[in-house]
């Protein structure tokens, strides 16, 4: 086993390490400190911020891969295999014909078979991989999955009470350290406590059972659905997180020179972005889509595996998607940045003869940080949500890699199916709703605080 | 029934959370009686006049006491029915007629908007209602301006249109809320007059509120002087002004005219010299932005200011005397003309024709404090790190962190701040507060000049006197050169050595405080001076 290291798995660990210099950062700055002691003191915002990490450890869990040679031993068929795959190796295993129920013993669809006596029967067939260990019997299911659910409960209790019991020890050093001098008002820890509780408990809920039943069924060709939708959190982390970092700077650059400089920059940063707004996103996406395709289908030959394969053609979707989604912020920044140019710190600096980058740097850019962080959080939810778009419409990610979009698309036909086949949809729409809500609830909290003018 | 109060606050108090804003006051407004509501930023006064119309932000509680206008208790009136006492009983004007008028719609649509909702006006019949309440209030050619949008208007006749907005209904009571204070001198007079005039014809009560006692001089029946939610002093006019007893109120009334004792002449060298300075703007238009015309902001000026001396530059808005600041900081460009610094060494350097980094040794000699404290701090720097910012700039002094922060805190101690707010952000500090932190981040740079563009008119006058006495101990001290531009007379004579009087970008007469104040030559000059309040007035031609 070889570690290797894909285009997004880079990207998306660098994304970890920015994030990492920005909390230091502010860490280091009382009054930033404060400002987002405040957003924190929001129990939603608490809530939101726990499931954004939980979202972001499994897709940081899964960016961390290894070659497996093709060999008797490598049963699952794959050339890369993350971390996350190694834990779920059950789930990849774990195969069936077709589609089936969540904890359903037998397919969903029947079968023709014929019986010893040689006729012809309709019979639903039993599962290959489930609830071997009570013989698959229909009426130990119920009382199998509330003992599981007892043990989730217990585990979850034991790691959370130790969680508790660790971060109780930092806090309680702090307090005594700060004496009783400086009463400063709590963060709402217990509801952080509920929350992780509560996303422990489901997460092991879902793992234990995951061995015995496919607890969100299987699709078409009888892949676990769960595993699906937990491979799909990386792509959508992925297009809503690097997405960002690939327009921000452009955004920034473009949009700060624009407003600062005036003049002939202005004129051709403003020609640039309407020209480019003028164009329908979908269409330019799609273009680029195509053109990148065929590229790919005549240099097969560039790329080591499927994986590959389909990794670039994310990266790709991600720089396009990061081309086209500039222009909002770019925008914003230009006219704020024309406002904050004209007041009067900033000719003051002027009188001191700082040069304009020096001006940019100190006097303007901060004072824009909270239309740079506000303008991220929302772009983020509207990405995860513009692959889903994509991918449904058939220009997004490549169809062997699991996301969201793709179990939407494939779910438009089994949604016209009869008897209707609603688990994969359903899965999809709840993993992509939590993340988006969280993101979405998070950034107005974010805004709130941030944005000098809201009323406190 | 003779009706003698249309207006009574009765015990009026109003809390925001455990906070105590407005502390138990009453007062009461006889027809035709124009009461002033007098009081520094933050006293209080506004918020009366918005607890009168029940518009008080909701996080503003009404802890008890009545407002009761002609028997009627306005704190128990039904929500709709408060509509019709707004507007119908009691209208309201307020200090900005940029912002309070609706920038597309036409102006007199906006004034018959109010006629048709209140009164139930037919459109034929509320175009001739305003276009008479426009003749009323003084705007030449009613008929046309009907159709003008608030941008076409100065600020005077957009102050008029709110004016004729607020009469429409023939309330019985006028809130004005500091209506002159964007105005400049002339026309606040007449704006004044206008108040006055329509209040003798239609025994109108008015609520006027200000912090200017020149203003209150000018047009109050009564007077009562807010501090900090309480209704410190209320008298008769004439009782008032003589024999005012609380301290604070003498205080407001000693500050309000400052000190007119003319400054010694000087004989001193010539430290800058403008010499026909002419900034134009070019209008641009269409397509390809031709230039389609030139703006003149600064038309021709020479100026000279002397070495250890002030020189005041007055001016209504427009007139082009911030240019005039910025062009010797070179923020804008000349058009043409020389802006000479005398260099001790050689001869006088002509700033025009400078690079910005030829400039640079130069911005160190010239600084400025700005007019508004509170946009001239970035908001997200520790007032430390503002005042440090031009030493390592351009270089001044040790370049040793721990020799800046020594000198961060003499500049404190110097402008009278504590040396502990040097870890503090701006919004922690009051507006005069603020003032001190800009003049301390001008002097850190040891400058021969500072451009003070209207530094005390957006201070409350207790404040403005303080700021003025520092400015004038650092000439003292520093020999400093002050080009000081402002709009209000009445500071003149406690700051100025010479005068320059500008219109329409360029000097209309200059020279000693003594000649201008006492003895105007040009027509400008003169009605510059008749339109300054009485009451300063009276103390300056004493």
């Amino acid at each position: 086993m070889m570690p290797t290291f894909l285009w997004t798995d880079i990207m998306i660990w660098s994304l970890f390490a920015l994030i990492i210099v920005g909390i230091r950062q502010i860490a280091s700055d009382a009054q930033k400190r404060k400002q987002w002691r405040k957003v924190f003191k929001s129990k939603t915002a608490m809530i939101s911020v726990i499931i954004l990490l939980f979202y972001f450890a499994i897709a940081l869990v899964d960016s961390i891969h290894f070659k497996v040679e093709p060999s008797a031993e490598n049963t699952t068929n794959k050339e890369l295999i993350s971390v996350l795959d190694m834990g779920l190796e059950h789930l990849i295993l774990s195969v069936e014909r077709t589609y089936s129920a969540p904890f359903a013993l037998n397919e969903y669809s029947s079968s023709v078979v014929y019986d010893q006596s040689g006729n012809v029967q309709q019979v639903y067939l039993p599962l290959k991989n489930v609830a071997t260990h009570i013989n698959m019997d229909q009426s130990l299911v119920a009382y199998d999955v509330l003992t599981q659910t007892g043990w989730a409960f217990l585990i979850a209790l034991i790691v959370m009470s130790f969680l508790i019991l660790i971060h109780g020890y930092f806090r309680f050093k702090e307090i005594a350290l700060r004496q009783s001098s400086s009463k400063v008002e709590g963060l709402p820890w217990s509801v952080a406590y509920i929350t992780l509780f509560i996303l422990i408990f489901i997460g092991t809920w879902f793992y234990l059972l995951s061995f015995d039943y496919h607890v969100l069924g299987t699709n078409k060709v009888g892949e676990d659905v769960l595993y699906q939708s937990l491979k799909s959190i990386r792509t959508g982390v992925l297009i809503g997180g690097l997405t960002t970092i690939v327009m921000l700077p452009l955004a920034l650059v473009l949009g700060i020179s624009a407003g600062y400089f005036k003049g002939w920059i202005d004129d051709v940063i403003q020609y640039l972005y309407t020209t480019l707004n003028s164009i329908p996103g979908v269409l330019l996406i799609a273009a680029a889509v195509l053109v990148m395709q065929s590229i790919m289908s005549t240099h097969a030959d560039w790329f080591g595996s499927t994986e590959e394969r389909a990794d670039m053609r994310l990266l790709f979707l991600i720089l396009i998607l990061g081309m086209t989604s500039w222009t909002g912020l770019c925008r914003l920044l230009r006219a704020e940045t024309l406002k904050i140019s004209q007041i009067e710190y900033v000719t003051a600096a002027k009188a001191f003869g700082l040069n304009p980058f020096t001006i940019i740097r100190r006097h303007i850019m901060p004072n824009l940080v909270h239309l740079i962080l506000i303008a991220l959080v929302l772009d983020f939810s509207g990405l995860v949500l513009a692959e889903a778009v994509l991918s449904y419409v058939g220009v997004g990610v490549d169809p062997t890699m699991p996301s969201w979009g793709n179990m939407i698309n494939q779910a438009r036909l089994e949604m016209a199916r009869e008897p209707m086949v609603w688990w994969s949809l359903l899965s999809a729409f709840i993993f992509m709703f939590v993340l988006v809500l969280a993101a979405n609830l998070f950034a107005d909290r974010v805004q709130w605080v941030l944005n000098p003018r809201s009323e406190k | 029934m003779f009706e003698s109060t249309v207006l009574s606050v009765q015990n009026l108090v109003l809390n925001i959370g455990e906070n105590r804003l407005i502390d138990d006051i009453s007062f009461e407004i006889k027809p035709a009686e124009i009461f002033a509501l007098v009081g520094e930023s933050g006293s209080g006064k506004s918020l009366t006049s918005l607890a009168i119309m029940r518009l008080l932000p909701e996080v503003i509680t009404v802890d008890s006491g009545n407002i009761v206008l002609h028997q009627q208790n306005l704190f128990e009136l039904p929500e709709y029915q408060m509509q019709k006492v707004r507007g119908k009983q009691v209208a309201m004007i307020f200090q900005e007629p940029m912002t309070s008028l609706n920038p597309v719609m036409k102006v007199g649509d906006q004034v018959a908007e109010v006629l048709k909702l209140h009164l139930g006006l037919r459109n034929s019949t509320a175009r001739d209602k305003v276009v008479s309440l426009f003749e009323e209030v003084g705007i030449p050619q009613a008929e046309e301006r009907y159709d003008w949008y608030p941008h076409q208007l100065s600020g005077g006749q957009k102050q008029r249109v709110m004016i004729a907005m607020a009469l429409a209904c023939e309330p019985e009571l006028l809130i004005a809320d500091e209506p002159t204070t964007a105005l400049d001198v002339t026309i606040q007079a007449q704006v004044l007059e206008l108040l006055k005039s329509i209040r003798d014809k239609r025994g109108l009560s008015i609520l006027f509120i200000t912090h200017d006692m020149g203003v209150v001089y000018e047009m109050a029946d009564t007077v009562a002087v807010m501090k900090q939610g309480k209704i410190i002093e209320q008298a008769e006019k004439q009782k008032f002004f003589n024999e005012a007893s609380h301290p604070y109120t003498q205080k407001l009334l000693q500050d309000a005219v400052p000190k007119q004792i003319l400054k010694p002449q000087l004989d001193s060298t010539k430290l800058l010299e403008l010499n026909d300075l002419k900034v134009h703007f070019p209008i641009k238009k269409g397509l390809f932005q031709r230039t389609v015309g030139m703006v003149k902001a600064v038309d021709g000026v020479s100026l000279i200011i002397e070495k250890g001396q002030t020189l005041a530059l007055v001016g209504e808005s427009g007139s082009g005397k911030s240019t005039i600041g910025q062009a010797i900081l070179k923020l804008v460009n000349t058009t043409d003309g020389k802006v000479s610094y005398a260099n001790p060494d050689s001869e006088a350097i002509n700033l025009t024709d400078l690079s910005e980094r030829q400039m640079k040794p130069l911005r160190k000699k010239i600084q400025v404090i700005f007019q508004d404290p509170f946009s001239a701090l970035n908001p997200r720097m520790t007032v430390s790190e503002i005042i440090r910012e031009g030493m390592v700039s351009l270089k001044v002094g040790s370049q040793n962190r721990q020799d800046q922060d020594n000198r961060i805190d003499e500049l404190l101690n110097q402008v009278g701040l504590e040396v502990d707010f040097k870890h503090r952000y701006p919004h922690e500090f009051s507006g005069g507060q603020r003032q001190r932190i800009g003049i301390a981040r001008a002097l850190a740079v040891e400058p021969e000049l500072i451009i003070c563009d209207e530094p005390t008119s957006a201070l409350d006058v207790t404040v403005r006197a303080q700021v003025l006495e520092l400015l004038e101990s650092l000439q003292k001290q520093y020999q400093l050169s002050y080009l000081f531009i402002t709009h209000d007379l009445s500071i003149i004579p406690a700051i100025a050595h010479k005068v320059a009087v500008m219109q329409n970008g360029k000097v209309v007469e200059q020279g000693t405080v003594e000649q201008i104040m006492h003895n105007p030559q040009h027509k400008y000059t003169q009605k510059l001076l008749s339109s300054a309040p009485e009451l300063i007035r009276k103390v300056m031609f004493a």
